[in-house]
Order: C-alpha cells, then structure tokens, then sequence
C-alpha cells in the first residue's frame, strides 16, 4: 500500500530525536499561546517565525505547525475554565463550557475537549496523508489558467467567507497583492515600488507584513481596550469523564470533526466558523436544544472536535497546491518560500520526506498535546496569571528584534512599525488583515501565472472559460460573489 | 441622495477614502513602468489594474457610508500606538550603533509607557529579565552579529 509505505518514511523522519525536539517545542510553545489570552496563534508564528530561519526545512515547519495546532488546543482550556477564549477558534466553546466548570464537571469539559480535538487532529492527519497526494497529482496537470482562477477563487474565497465586510475584504485581497508585487519584478527586471530605497528592492519582507499587521495592530488594540477581567480557578478539577459523559460525546466529535474536515479546506473559513457550524449543528440536531447553552456536553465536543480538524485539513491546499486558505496557512506558505521551497504540488513528488515528515509529526504532535494538557491542566492555568502589562513589552521585543534579525538590517524593523501603523488604522476601519496577507503572499505568483496565460493564449482571455478545470474555478468564484452580492439585493428591496 | 455631514464618523467613508487614495498612488506611480499589451504584459499593467480596482472598492465603499447613516465616533489609541511605535524606530536606531542591552532597554521603557500603568520596578525587572533572555537567545544560541554593549561583541 502506498500510503503505508509513505507514512513509514514520514515517521522515520518525524522520528527522528532532533524532529521531536522541535514538534515538542512547537506544541507547547502553542499550548502556551493559545492559553495567554492575547496573543493569538497567528502573532506567535509571525513573531517566532525568524527564530526558524536558522533551522532546517522540515524542524522549523514541524514546530511551526506545532504552534498552529498547539494553540487551537490551549484556546480550549482557557474557555472552560475562566470563560476567555485564548483565541477566537475555541469561542463557542465557551458557552457550554464555561457553564460545564461552573456545575462543578471542569475535569470532563477538558477531558472530553482534549480527546474530541485527538480524535479530530488523527482523522484530519490521515485526511492529508489520503488526500495530499492524488491532490497534488492531479494538480501537476494545471496550466497557468487553473492556477490564476484558483488563485482567483481561493482570494475571493477568503474575502467572502471570512468574517468582516466582503468588499472590504476584496479591497483588502487587492492592497495585499499590490503590496506582495513591491520590489524588483523577476520578470522584466523593473523595480517596482521602492521610491529609491536600496532594501525595497527585494520587496517588503514577510516578516514585516505579518508581523507588523498581526501582532503591532493587535497589541495597540489591546492596550486602548480594558483590561479582561481576570477569573481565576485555582482547583485543579477531576479529569475523568464518566461513561455516560464519553457516549454522549461521541457522535458530536464524529460530525463536528466531518464539518471541521470541510470547512478547513474551503479558504476563508478556516477554525473560527467551523466550531462555530458544529455547535449549530448539534444545537439542531439534539433532542432538547435548550440545553445547549447550559452545559451540554455535546456543545463542547462538537466543536473542539471541529475547529482542530479544520486547523488540520487547511493544510491540504497548502501542501499540495500552495495555496493557502488562511492568514495562518499563508504564514506557512511564506515560512516555505523563505526556507527556499515552492510551495505546490511538486512538493508531494520532489520532497517526500518534507510532506510526510510533516504530516507525521501532526499525528506525534497531537499525542504530544494530549499529554500536555491533560495532566498540566493546572501549570497553564496557572499562566493566566501573568499580566498583560509583563507580555506586551516582550511581545514588542520579539517583533523588533525578529524582523532585525532576518536581513541584519534595522529598515525592516522601521519598515515594521509603518506597517504597524496601517494595520491599526486598517483594524480600527473594520478591515480584516487576513485576506492582505494571502494577497501578499499570492501576489508574484498570480501575476507570473496571469503573464504566462495571456502570452501563450495570445492575449485571449476567453481560454479561461474554455479549459474545464479553469472553468470551474472560475464559475466557483461566480458563486462566491453571487453569495456576497445576493443578502444586500434583498435588502435593498 | 441625503449625505450626513458627520463623514469622519463612518468607517465605510473611511475606509473607502483609504482604498481610493492608495488606489490613486499605485496607479500614478505605476505610469512609470512599461504597460506592454494584454498578451505581453509589462510591469505596469498588474499594478495598474490592481489601482483600479482599489479606486472602484474605495469609491464604492465612500458611497455606501455617505448613504448609511451608520455612525460611531471613533476613538483612536494614540499613545499607545505612538508608544509602540517609538520604542521600535529607537531600537533599530540604537541597536546598530550602540548594542543589544541599551536597545533593548529603551525599547521596554518606551513600549511600556503605552500601558495603562507604569510600574518602574517592574518594568526594571522586566527589561533585565527579558535582556539576558534576549542575550542567551540570540547571542548565544541563534549566533546573530549583535554587539551587546558599544564594542563589546562577547561576554
């Protein structure tokens, strides 16, 4: 079987003592950020992310991802038991959480939250390791057209699906890309948007994008809001669920982890509303809804479950296509390009110790936070002592001397704080940073894509609607609009 | 069409008039560059369309606030957005110039002002503990060419 022998070379590698190391390292450096309210999943990779440069490939994507999915765990735990959501994926996990703990059955509420989001990370692993590769085969066929509409339909995709206004979000895809083009222009040698400064000419660097959007605009958000009231349970509670508790749990994991499983791969979504679609789902799925909200133990499975398949199935298109549907799978597609990889489906074929290492140390990583979490319940809860006042300095470290770091240069880090200062404005107008980022990222490659199609269609950009593949990508984008434009025509009627 | 006068009020308005004026500038700036033709696009053509279509969004978006009559007054965090500003313009000033440690110890003080309180022992404490962290880490482990104090590369 081939997947079999695949997934043995990506355990000999994720096996490997120095790969552990890091997956271990990126799992609780994730549990430790998802617990800390205030700094999101996406801020501790832009700002950790040069600390990766001097690694190899495969340890600094493993530990990379570790954060990722090491966070969505830790947000969990701080939903149950003080009603913060570390972060925004584990949100709704507060409703019937926060009231789980409150009725004294803190210690299932985790358990069960903890082994829904094993369940879910194993399922969404092995949906990679199914998917990937006949994905990625399939993909080694697409011209320059499949790319530029799938481009297309994964931007809009993200502008439209995610939270926030679409046609900010569109407006935000196009600055993105407008931004990802600066510097000199592979093609024709033409320096684009530098305004003769010597370090522009390489373009704005990654780093400074995410980290000057993400983790500066946020910061400052933080500090002009009031303190989070701070709730704190000391009692580290009973962990064991009872039997009672496990059945009632078990069909909720299986449909939140299917829902979670599509919403990752569609861009956009991502973990935030798929545990959001679960907890609905389940709501009108029970027999005495009004439950929910009361400490169902449902309304904590569901989602956990939901929101760790989705932080795992986004990496699907990420792998295979190199096109991220999330901020946080496009920080990982910047991670790739950095470490000298092109994202794509090339990636399966010309380096399968890459994607089944990678793939591999998910399932080890998720074994791992298990571990974590469920004994050290009581040391992360005791973290969310550490006040705001302490973190945000050293968070502001991290960023300068991060984006320093990358080109030995302090321009990045000026060039970081502007940035800084347009992500503020930008959040304070409603604009969702997220779908900048992936046009950031998406941007050379959409223009090299777009360039090669018109010059071998002979300018003719009909041949978009005329290749099957590309045609579908692109009614799919239809779609999206059409969903966008659809709710404001019935209400201006 | 009734227009609320109050237009620095809406976020709509705002964001639009943001769009439109990045928009505009990519557009201009981009009339230096070779435009070429559909079939061989030159280096103008993908920035300038992207202008365009930042106009149209930004445009649409000022004409759907001037409509609604949506409207927050906004309050905007200057300090501590200047403050966090301030603290990383002055470490990547200094810290060429004049090593890790002053670096990172103006960088503390000044983020710290954008807080709600400023606890100097604190803040002490913080910056000292988080200095030799910083040394440790990106001296010693990751190896970075910083010099710590003014010439003192090693300690």
């Amino acid at each position: 079987m081939d997947v079999l022998s695949n997934l043995a070379l990506g355990f000999s590698v994720a096996f490997s003592l120095q790969n552990l190391a890091y997956c271990l390292g990126g799992v609780a450096i994730g549990t430790l950020i998802g617990v800390l309210p205030g700094i999101s999943p996406l801020v501790a990779i832009g700002m950790l992310f040069p600390l990766t440069f001097t690694l190899p490939p495969i340890p600094s994507l493993i530990m990379l991802a570790g954060i990722y999915y090491g966070a969505q765990y830790g947000g969990s735990t701080t939903s149950i038991l003080v009603n913060l959501p570390g972060e925004t994926a584990s949100a709704v996990t507060c409703i019937d959480g926060y009231q789980m703990a409150r009725q004294g059955r803190a210690g299932p509420a985790l358990a069960v939250a903890a082994l829904a989001s094993f369940f879910a990370g194993c399922v969404g692993t092995l949906l990679i390791a199914l998917v990937g590769p006949p994905l990625g085969e399939w993909a080694l066929a697409f011209g320059p057209w499949e790319y530029c509409a799938l481009m297309l339909m994964g931007l809009v995709g993200s502008a439209v699906l995610a939270q926030g206004d679409a046609v900010k979000g569109l407006a935000m895809v196009a600055l993105g890309l407008l931004l990802g083009i600066a510097g000199t222009d592979v093609n024709s040698g033409t320096v684009r948007y530098a305004f003769g400064v010597l370090e522009l000419m390489d373009g704005i660097g990654f780093t400074v994008i995410a980290v000057g959007l993400f983790a500066v605009a946020e910061i400052v958000m933080n500090l002009e809001s009031r303190e989070p009231r701070q709730v704190f349970t000391d009692r580290v509670p009973r962990l064991m669920p009872s039997g009672e508790d496990l059945k009632q749990a078990s069909w909720p994991t299986v449909r939140g982890t299917a829902v979670g499983a599509l919403f990752g791969i569609l861009p956009g979504t991502g973990p935030a509303l798929s545990s959001f679609a679960a907890w609905m789902l389940e709501k009108k799925l029970a027999r005495d809804p009004s439950r929910f909200g009361k400490g169902a133990i449902e309304g904590v499975a569901a989602p956990e479950a939901a929101n760790n398949a989705a932080a795992q199935t986004g990496f699907i298109p990420t792998l295979t296509l190199g096109i991220p549907g999330s901020a946080v799978m496009a920080l990982m597609v910047g991670a790739m390009i950095m470490q000298g990889l092109t994202p794509g489906p090339g990636v399966i074929t010309e380096k399968p110790e890459l994607f089944w290492g990678i793939v591999a140390s998910m399932w080890i990583g998720n074994l791992m936070l298990l571990v974590l979490n469920l004994p050290l319940v009581g040391l992360w809860v005791r973290l969310l002592r550490v006040p705001y006042r302490w973190l945000f300095p050293s968070i502001v470290m991290f960023c300068a001397l991060g984006n320093y770091s990358v080109n030995n240069n302090a321009v990045d880090v000026y060039l970081c704080a502007a940035i800084g200062v347009l992500g503020y404005v930008l959040a304070k107008l409603e604009c969702e940073p997220a779908p900048l980022l992936l046009g950031y990222v998406l941007g050379p490659l959409l223009e090299e894509h777009l360039r090669r199609a018109m010059l071998l269609a002979r300018g003719d950009p009909t041949t978009f609607f005329t290749r099957p593949i590309s045609l579908a990508f692109m009614l799919g984008t239809a779609l999206l609009l059409a969903a966008m434009i659809a709710p404001a025509l019935r209400r201006s009627r | 069409m009734r227009t609320n006068p109050n237009l620095r009020h809406s976020k709509d308005f705002l964001a639009g008039l943001l769009f439109l004026a990045i928009g505009a500038a990519a557009m201009v700036v981009a009339r230096n560059y070779p435009f070429g033709t559909a079939m061989r696009m030159g280096s103008g053509y993908f920035p300038t369309v992207l202008g365009g279509i930042l106009v149209l969004f930004g445009a649409f978006l000022m004409a759907r606030g001037a409509r609604s009559s949506a409207r927050a007054p906004m309050t905007w965090g200057w300090k501590p957005l200047a403050c966090i500003v301030a603290s990383m313009l002055i470490f990547g000033f200094l810290l060429p110039r004049f090593g890790l440690v002053p670096a990172l110890v103006a960088l503390f003080f000044t983020a710290a002002a954008g807080g709600r309180e400023f606890r100097f022992k604190e803040v002490l404490a913080l910056t000292a503990v988080m200095t030799v962290f910083a040394v440790v880490v990106f001296l010693y482990v990751l190896k970075l060419p910083f010099q710590i104090f003014p010439g003192v590369y090693f300690l």
